[in-house]
């Protein structure tokens, strides 16, 4: 049952309005946009599925540090590499107004864990300063800074103390903050 | 270990869903007797089921498990199983493998239209369905796709900050327009369609002090003589007096009778309160104004308070939390990315806060706050008394200084009003006089604009715990300019224009709000043009470096407020002031962006966003609503309205209009003597304000008693968690003990078995 890649059938459309939050025409935007991304050869494929490479030219993802990781995450094919129409939708629903703190927290989660084992133990924390200090040299944290930081962060957020932090104590931090519904956007 | 994986992998979040929906039915159905829920010594286990480690490749049990959601899923009613297909965090195939076996016979799906539930009721189901609904729909209709695009683009460049002082803007912007609306639908309109007849009521009706025409502004040339509408000159637009002063714009235009059309006793006939017309009213369209006006002011006020209160407290329950923070580091490194920003500069300049402000809190986390010696902290007490002499006292000097100039204003009218009416011959020139009607509102602005330059100066030399406390103490300051600023005008309005006898003193006031607000608009674009983009250009080409001007949201938001109370304040004497204000929201919201995007840079200090929305909220309910209802409440309920001009002349207060209306449905009809005693003992009597006060204090004083417990309750959870940690440990460690003795045991044995 896919789309065909020039037109979206009424009932594919309701049943995508039903299965997540965007509304129709954050739908069908999507839908264009997409379709787009595709070369053409691929577009008359029942499933197409746009390559990483592709996805990461849009422009809201273009500059954002965790663009690799966000399509990772959102993939379901094998090798977590492109997104189908169906991923895609996924995507924007888990980033869009209407999805509940409980949604976003849990992509969040998986977008910082950097080695997809479950918890953010202390390279997924390092990976995770680094992408949001940036690219630069000055900018980032000494490795000293980093550790401190760390350990930090660890003692604050690790409840169980067990050396990582893991969905629950990540909500929980999340829970804390309220700027996090409405930084955690992203809108076509 | 079972805690990596909770919530992790397809498994999992099924059993996990398929719990929730299980709690949901039981909890949608009755509460669970205790009986059914598994003992076990520890108590957070009670009720759960445990999730142990699955493995994905164990496909039966998964099939087996989706199955349960599924038929869990079925018994749900249809908005819960849309709510609970949409908050699982699994990807769209698997959902639509759950959902397509949803399509039973049994449960025959009526069409789609009716599954297909919008996000607005998705939103009301999560909170307490029926009384939140209908608010809920009107907030999310709010969020229209009005500037969705120029929005996005500021959101892009600036993060969240910025972007949430042009939402204030649209907020204050659907504000004006339902305030506009009501009293265009309801005031404007009849009024303009049956226009009052020209003539004004001749002086020896009702005496006055001196004999001039109703409004005090125009210099007559002679004084006897009716006044047509004056010719159109530029500087009424400034002024609001001249040619608007007879005009649908101010309070003195409306009419005190009832409008009537087929009718013989028409109404035009000025009779004291206007009430005659009732024979007439039975044949014809009949539409008293003065009930009118007082209606729909009362109304319209009463359900912008309801609409702020309902949005002010949507806002503070979503940034309210009940446990005090104390994982500052841990939330700045998760919640701190701000996924809109979108320009690649941006993006660099984002990383860059966040770099400094990781190490600033770093610093503040590992450094040993020394203890201050006395004499540092007695100077920094010092320093503080002495920037809040200085800030206060600049408040108190420009409020006199108001005062004075006010009542400067005032005597000069009245002279000029009386000199002219007696000599009957020397008239000032009309235009220097009403120019100089603009000395009060150009005085007010400039003070508005200058002195929190002279706060910030203030506060540079002081020295602040945090950079939070810094801004509260900014924007405190500021307010406390304003509050005192407008009490003094509003004390001068209500307390000297309104009893000085002067004609049609409602007209009077409100030309003066209308000359305040465009002032303020005015001098908010000099301060746009001036701080914005003269200061980037002499940065640039003078100082040659690159640092922009930051975009002080705090401070244009108090403005915003200011000019909303003066919009507030004034719709009683001039019901088309909402259209103004809306008219310069507008303007100023195009005029910000382009200043914003082509000038300033994005705040380099942290702003905590829905806190300060929640702040701004509450001001814009607390000290600028409430005033101007004080002051419209007071206005109407004690000050004797204009005898010669607009709806509510010969009546001893404007209340009386409602009074009079009451006992005249009493007399009409017997049937309701209730009406009149509920409205005796409800709207007359203060004693029922006091009940309503006190009871609202004891709602407040339990909520807070509830937070508290709340609070310790969290602690006590904290601890438990921390413990079972520890337990974990020491059990897996005894198990790993087991294992290797059990591994050397026969190891041992055969050693042994080979020494013999």
């Amino acid at each position: 049952m896919g789309a065909t890649a020039s037109h979206l059938g009424k009932d594919l459309l309701s049943e995508y309005q039903e299965l997540t939050f965007l509304t129709k025409q954050e739908i069908l935007l999507a839908h264009k946009r997409f379709t787009e991304l595709l070369s053409r050869e691929d577009k008359n494929l029942p499933e197409p599925r746009a390559p990483t490479e592709a996805i990461l030219t849009l422009p809201e993802l273009k500059s954002n540090p965790f663009r690799e990781r966000i399509v990772r995450v959102f993939s379901t094919s094998e090798s977590r590499d492109g997104l189908t129409f169906e991923d895609f939708l996924d995507l924007l629903s888990a980033f869009s107004d209407s999805a509940t703190l409980e949604i976003k927290s849990h992509y969040a989660f998986r977008i910082f864990d950097f080695d997809d084992d479950g918890t953010l133990d202390e390279n997924d924390l390092e990976k995770l300063v680094n992408c949001l200090t940036g690219e630069t040299d000055d900018t980032r944290l000494t490795p000293d800074e980093m550790k401190q930081l760390i350990s930090n962060i660890l003692e604050e957020s690790d409840i169980d103390k067990d050396g990582t932090v893991n969905l629950s104590e990540f909500q929980h931090v999340i829970s804390r903050s309220p700027d996090f519904v409405s930084s955690f956007k992203i809108v076509l | 270990m079972p805690s990596r994986t909770i919530g992790r992998n397809r498994g999992a979040i099924l059993s996990q869903y398929y719990n929730r929906t299980l709690q949901l039915r039981m909890r949608r159905q009755s509460r669970p007797s205790l009986r059914d829920l598994p003992h076990s010594s520890r108590p957070s286990l009670r009720g759960y089921r445990v999730e142990s480690d699955f493995s994905e490749t164990d496909s039966r049990a998964e099939s087996v498990r989706r199955q349960a959601l599924v038929s869990n899923l079925q018994k749900l009613s249809v908005s819960d199983r849309v709510r609970m297909l949409r908050t699982m965090p699994l990807s769209m195939a698997d959902k639509r493998q759950s959902s397509v076996s949803l399509v039973l016979p049994e449960d025959p799906l009526p069409s789609s239209g009716q599954i297909r539930v919008t996000s607005a009721q998705v939103l009301c189901h999560r909170r307490r369905p029926g009384s939140y609904c209908t608010a809920c729909v009107l907030v999310t209709a709010h969020s229209l796709q009005l500037w969705q695009v120029a929005l996005k683009r500021v959101g892009g460049r600036f993060g969240t900050g910025v972007l949430s002082y042009f939402l204030f803007l649209k907020t204050l912007l659907f504000f004006n327009l339902f305030l506009f609306l009501v009293t265009g639908l309801f005031l404007v309109l009849p009024q303009a369609v049956h226009p009052p007849p020209a003539v004004h009521p001749p002086p020896a009706v009702h005496p006055p002090p001196a004999v001039h025409p109703p409004q005090a502004v125009h210099a007559p040339q002679t004084p006897q003589l009716p006044q047509g509408p004056a010719s159109f000159s530029g500087l009424e637009l400034l002024t609001g007096g001249g040619y608007f002063s007879d005009s649908v714009m101010y309070y003195g235009y409306y009419s005190d009778t009832t409008l009537n059309r087929d009718c013989d006793n028409n109404g035009s006939l000025p009779s004291p309160g206007g009430w005659r017309g009732l024979d007439c009213a039975r044949q014809g369209l009949s539409y008293s104004m003065p009930l009118a006006y007082f209606f729909t002011i009362g109304t319209a006020f009463f359900i912008t308070c309801i609409i702020l209160v309902f949005s002010m407290s949507r806002s503070f329950g979503q940034s309210f939390r009940v446990e005090q923070s104390t994982s500052l580091l841990a939330m700045k490194a998760f919640c701190s990315w701000d996924f809109k920003v979108v320009k690649t500069s941006s993006v660099a300049l984002m990383s860059e806060n966040i770099g400094t402000q990781l190490r600033e809190l770093l610093a503040d986390v590992t450094r040993n706050h020394a203890n201050q010696t006395a004499g540092q902290r007695l100077w920094r007490l010092l320093v503080h008394g002495l920037a809040w002499t200085v800030c206060s006292g600049s408040t108190v000097a420009c409020a006199l200084a108001v005062h004075y100039l006010a009542q400067h204003m005032h005597a000069v009218r009245v002279l000029q009003a009386r000199g002219e009416g007696g000599a009957g011959g020397v008239a000032a020139d009309p235009l220097l006089s009403e120019a100089r009607l603009l000395a009060l509102p150009v005085g007010v602005s400039l003070i508005n604009l200058l002195l929190p330059g002279l706060f910030n100066a203030a506060g540079w030399m002081e020295e602040y715990d945090s950079p939070s406390v810094r801004n509260s103490v900014a924007i405190a300051r500021n307010l406390m300019l304003k509050v005192s600023l407008l009490s003094v005008l509003c004390f001068h309005w209500l307390g000297r224009e309104a009893t000085s006898g002067l004609q049609c003193w409602e007209s009077f006031v409100g030309q003066e709000l209308y000359r305040f607000l465009l002032m303020d608009f005015l001098f908010t674009l000099l301060d746009t043009l001036l701080g914005e983009f003269l200061w980037r250009l002499f940065s640039e080409k003078v100082l040659k470096k690159s640092r922009r001007p930051v975009f002080d949201i705090a401070r244009n938001v108090l403005e915003l407020i200011y000019g909303q109370t003066l919009a507030w304040l004034g719709v009683l004497f001039t019901p088309l002031l909402p259209g103004v204000q809306i008219i310069k929201l507008l303007l100023l919201f195009y005029i910000k962006m382009s200043s914003v995007m082509l000038n300033c840079q994005a705040p380099r200090k942290p702003y905590r966003a829905s806190k300060m929305t929640t702040v701004f909220i509450t001001l814009l309910c607390f000290p600028s609503f409430l005033g101007a209802s004080v002051c419209v409440t007071y206005t109407m309920w004690s000050i004797a309205p204009s005898r010669a001009c607009g709806p509510f002349r010969g009546l001893s207060t404007m209340m009386q209009a409602g009074r009079l209306w009451v006992e005249q449905l009493r007399d009409a009809n017997p049937h309701l003597t209730w009406l009149a005693t509920a409205h005796s003992y409800l709207v007359e009597n203060p004693l029922f304000l006091f009940v309503a006060a006190g009871v609202f204090l004891i709602i407040i004083y339990f909520n807070s008693q509830v937070v508290g417990g709340q609070r310790k309750v969290i602690a006590l959870l904290q601890e438990q968690i921390k413990n079972e940690g520890e337990d974990k440990k020491f059990l897996i460690r005894q198990l790993q003990n087991t294992h290797a003795k059990k591994r050397d045991a026969p190891a041992r044995r055969s050693q042994q078995d080979s020494a013999c």
